[in-house]
């Protein structure tokens, strides 16, 4: 019952769509006032999506076994919040909250762009409706959450534990809020090229919505990472897996989006540009969704997935291509702006904004090289860590450098360059600190004490513009925060260290540095799973750590996770993970220590802070 | 004899050109040195030339009872039901990593029967089977 009505919802809402795509062409057509359906018909749209998604939620709430993504993804044994995030911890779930945020997006876009112009609204909710109709045929045909199975089962097959986590529960939403979020700017910038209408005024609209999924996608990014950290013991936050790296090219663009329409704000030039990046951002959210959940992707984290929906997202998404395309080339004329080279504000954006194209390329290239190889010539290869090291860290240093000078230029041109000893002072600092840390390294001692140095200066730089008062905060403290997560990460990768051990308990092992013994385990049940506790000490130098890492034992699905114990301050972090093997006395041990991690996470909150200031002021 | 617009626009130009190639051959190349290949048991066997100083990945099942254990290190044998090879690790093994379950090894190969693994992967959902072994296992 409960699952027709969220299936016929979802129908209604796909009738609705066109009928929404009629009224939107019309009134664009005919350019009077608003017509008052298309407004009700896109709240209508969203209220049916959201009892559809309603329904699903119940179904996972209630445990109705009779749906067949609740049988595959739930148990009645499971604690309720996990029911409840489970609804979007699986495929077809995910794809309805897509489509939930996507309708719900168009309804605030609708409402909050009272000021402008009827047909470019009218023509963005168009667009809007296009993906919209694309995604909910997408569900129907790929991916719907309303199956039914008959007869209807008494138990379902659970969640896979590892998901079963505070950070990863939200961390599907958040981040789906910020790749939806740019469908508004793809719309918008398409509706904007048609209406002529790629203003500063239309800048600083789409800086709103670029603010928004900016954000979003910086704290879903950091939420995966911190899960990553502690969940799945590899002891880092980045490993440069496709996954991963899928989300952070839309970060990428959209960075590089948000910079450049500032300028367009400010001095009405880049306006093509503009576009690009805005309609990239979309393809590559979207592209994102198709390689995570195609299963084309050889990562080691992709959780549920068919090649059916990935042949269905990729038609979808080359007619969206071949669309912004067409629209691209038959209404882009720009007024040619004289292309002059001054030393200005908007000329260190642009240099970093093609900086940035680059470590988006690198990252692109990366993650698909290794499926196209595989379609041509069957040969399966992985791109490793190095990969990505050497091709974005080198170049880390201009860009780093360039974002110290900028910020501090003017527009148009800068009047005079003005070097001021407190300036050379701090690069001088900057160097010789970093060639104190750098010391301490075998190797590359040069490039260590650059890379460092750079980070360094455009740390203090950051500090020193705290005190400028022609800078927006906003903008202060997202430089800041950018600058003490590229230095904390820098050190990180630097300073960790890491020991590995087998051990029966009552052991203990002299490794180089530290002392490791693996005293007891005990065992207990809880909730829905048994946990093992084990009592790991770790001396070095006289002092000593205890730790109390864990292994949950899971019955449905059966499945063992560890659970690192971290120790954490604001420098360092130490954290044991433990793993056992079925038949063995043995107790596989990791010892890990890793500076600033604490650092890394609360400058990239503090990145996302700065973006929430940056959308306070009042357009 | 061009204006100087013109002159500006060539060099805007050239330079763009001059970056886009540089840009592209130090992409390719790192990509040739950090490239992982993913290989079976079997096709180590059919290899050529085994390439010493380059890091595999080698998928595959752990064969069952094949997993010993010291405080340093840990051994098993991967197979893909047909051959097999003997893998040596020290390190932290991954929660779904255990007999008769899918694995993925990376490492340096000592020979076409060792190999020295830095890594091991298993995927996360415990249903999980490399799809060579896969295909091996339907070949039979």
């Amino acid at each position: 019952m409960i699952n027709l009505i969220g299936n016929y919802s979802l129908i209604f809402a796909l009738i609705i769509s066109l009928g929404t795509m009629f009224f939107s062409f019309k009134n664009f057509k005919y350019n009077n006032i608003l017509d008052f359906n298309l407004i009700v018909l896109v709240f209508l749209q969203f209220i049916l999506i959201f009892c559809s998604f309603c329904t699903l939620l119940l179904a996972f709430i209630n445990s109705d076994f009779s749906n067949l993504a609740v049988y595959n993804n739930s148990h009645t044994t499971k604690p309720l919040f996990y029911k409840i995030s489970g609804s979007w911890g699986n495929h077809e779930g995910s794809l309805l909250l897509w489509l939930l945020v996507l309708s719900l997006f168009s309804l605030i876009f609708l409402i909050q762009s009272k000021k402008l112009s009827v047909s470019f609204r009218s023509l963005s909710i168009f667009f809007q409706q296009i993906i919209i109709v694309g995604f909910i045929l997408f569900i129907f045909y790929t991916s719907n959450p309303f199956q039914l199975i008959i007869p209807t089962p008494n138990e379902g097959l659970g969640l896979n534990p590892i998901l079963q986590d505070p950070a990863l529960a939200i961390h599907p939403p958040i981040l789906y809020l910020g790749y939806v979020g740019s469908s508004i700017i793809f719309s918008s910038s398409l509706a904007a090229l048609v209406c002529k209408y790629t203003t500063n005024q239309w800048a600083r609209d789409i800086k709103k919505w670029t603010l928004i999924s900016w954000i979003f996608l910086t704290i879903g990014i950091m939420l995966g990472s911190i899960w990553a950290y502690y969940e799945l013991g590899w002891g880092g936050f980045w490993f440069w897996d496709p996954v991963e790296n899928v989300s952070l090219m839309p970060w990428f663009c959209l960075t590089a989006l948000l910079h450049c329409s500032s300028v367009l704000e400010k001095r009405s030039s880049l306006q093509s540009w503009t576009i690009i990046l805005a309609l990239c951002t979309f393809m590559l959210s979207m592209s994102g969704t198709f390689l995570v959940r195609s299963g084309i992707l050889n990562s080691i984290h992709t959780f549920a997935n068919d090649p059916e929906r990935g042949i269905f997202i990729l038609i979808f998404l080359s007619c969206l291509i071949l669309l912004s395309l067409i629209i691209y080339f038959k209404y882009n004329n720009f007024e040619k702006s004289n292309k002059s080279f001054f030393v200005s504000k908007e000329t260190a954006i642009v240099i970093n904004n093609w900086f940035m194209m680059y470590f988006l390329a690198v990252v692109l290239i990366g993650t698909i090289y290794p499926i196209f190889l595989e379609v041509i010539t069957k040969e399966k290869i992985s791109v490793g860590p190095p990969y990505f090291n050497q091709l974005i860290i080198p170049l880390l240093i201009p860009f780093l450098f360039i974002m110290s000078i900028g910020t501090k230029l003017d527009w148009i041109k800068n009047k005079e360059i003005n070097v001021r000893y407190k300036k050379i002072v701090l690069l001088i600092l900057s160097v010789l600190i970093s060639y104190l840390i750098a010391k301490h390294l075998n190797t590359k001692i040069l490039y260590s004490t650059v890379l460092i140095s750079a980070a360094l200066y455009l740390l203090f730089i950051s500090i020193l513009d705290l005190k400028n008062d022609k800078l927006k905060w906003s903008q202060k403290t997202s430089h800041l925060a950018f600058s003490i997560l590229i230095i904390s990460i820098i050190l990180n990768s630097i300073f960790s260290e890491e020991q590995s051990v087998n051990l029966k308990a009552g052991e203990e092992k002299k490794l180089s540095k530290y002392t490791i013994r693996f005293e007891k385990i005990s065992k207990s049940q809880i909730e829905n799973y048994t946990s093992l506790k084990a009592e790991i000490w770790v001396s070095q130098n006289n002092n000593e750590l205890i730790f109390y890492p864990e292994l949950r034992l899971y019955k449905v699905p059966e499945t063992i996770t560890s659970e690192a114990d971290i120790k954490t301050n604001l420098f360092n972090d130490n954290l044991v993970v433990v793993n056992y093997l079925k038949d063995t006395d043995y107790l596989n041990i990791r010892y890990q220590k890793k500076p600033f991690m604490l650092l890394i996470w609360i400058s990239a909150l503090m990145l996302a802070v700065g973006g929430i200031l940056g959308l306070r002021k009042k357009y | 004899m061009y204006g100087k617009k013109v002159k500006l626009r060539f060099t805007y130009l050239s330079l763009i050109l001059v970056v886009l190639i540089l840009s592209t051959y130090l992409v390719l190349k790192s990509l040739e040195e950090n490239v992982v290949y993913f290989i079976s048991p079997t096709d180590i066997k059919g290899l050529a030339e085994i390439n010493y100083d380059k890091k595999y990945r080698v998928g595959g099942m752990v064969k069952k009872s094949s997993i010993s254990m010291n405080s340093e290190q840990i051994n098993f044998i991967i197979t893909d039901y047909k051959n097999e090879i003997s893998v040596k690790f020290n390190g932290v093994i991954p929660n779904l990593f255990s007999e008769d379950k899918g694995v993925v090894a990376e490492g340096f190969l000592k020979d076409r029967n060792f190999l020295e693994a830095s890594k091991i992967l298993a995927k996360h959902d415990e249903n999980y089977m490399p799809p060579e072994v896969k295909k091996a296992l339907e070949g039979n």
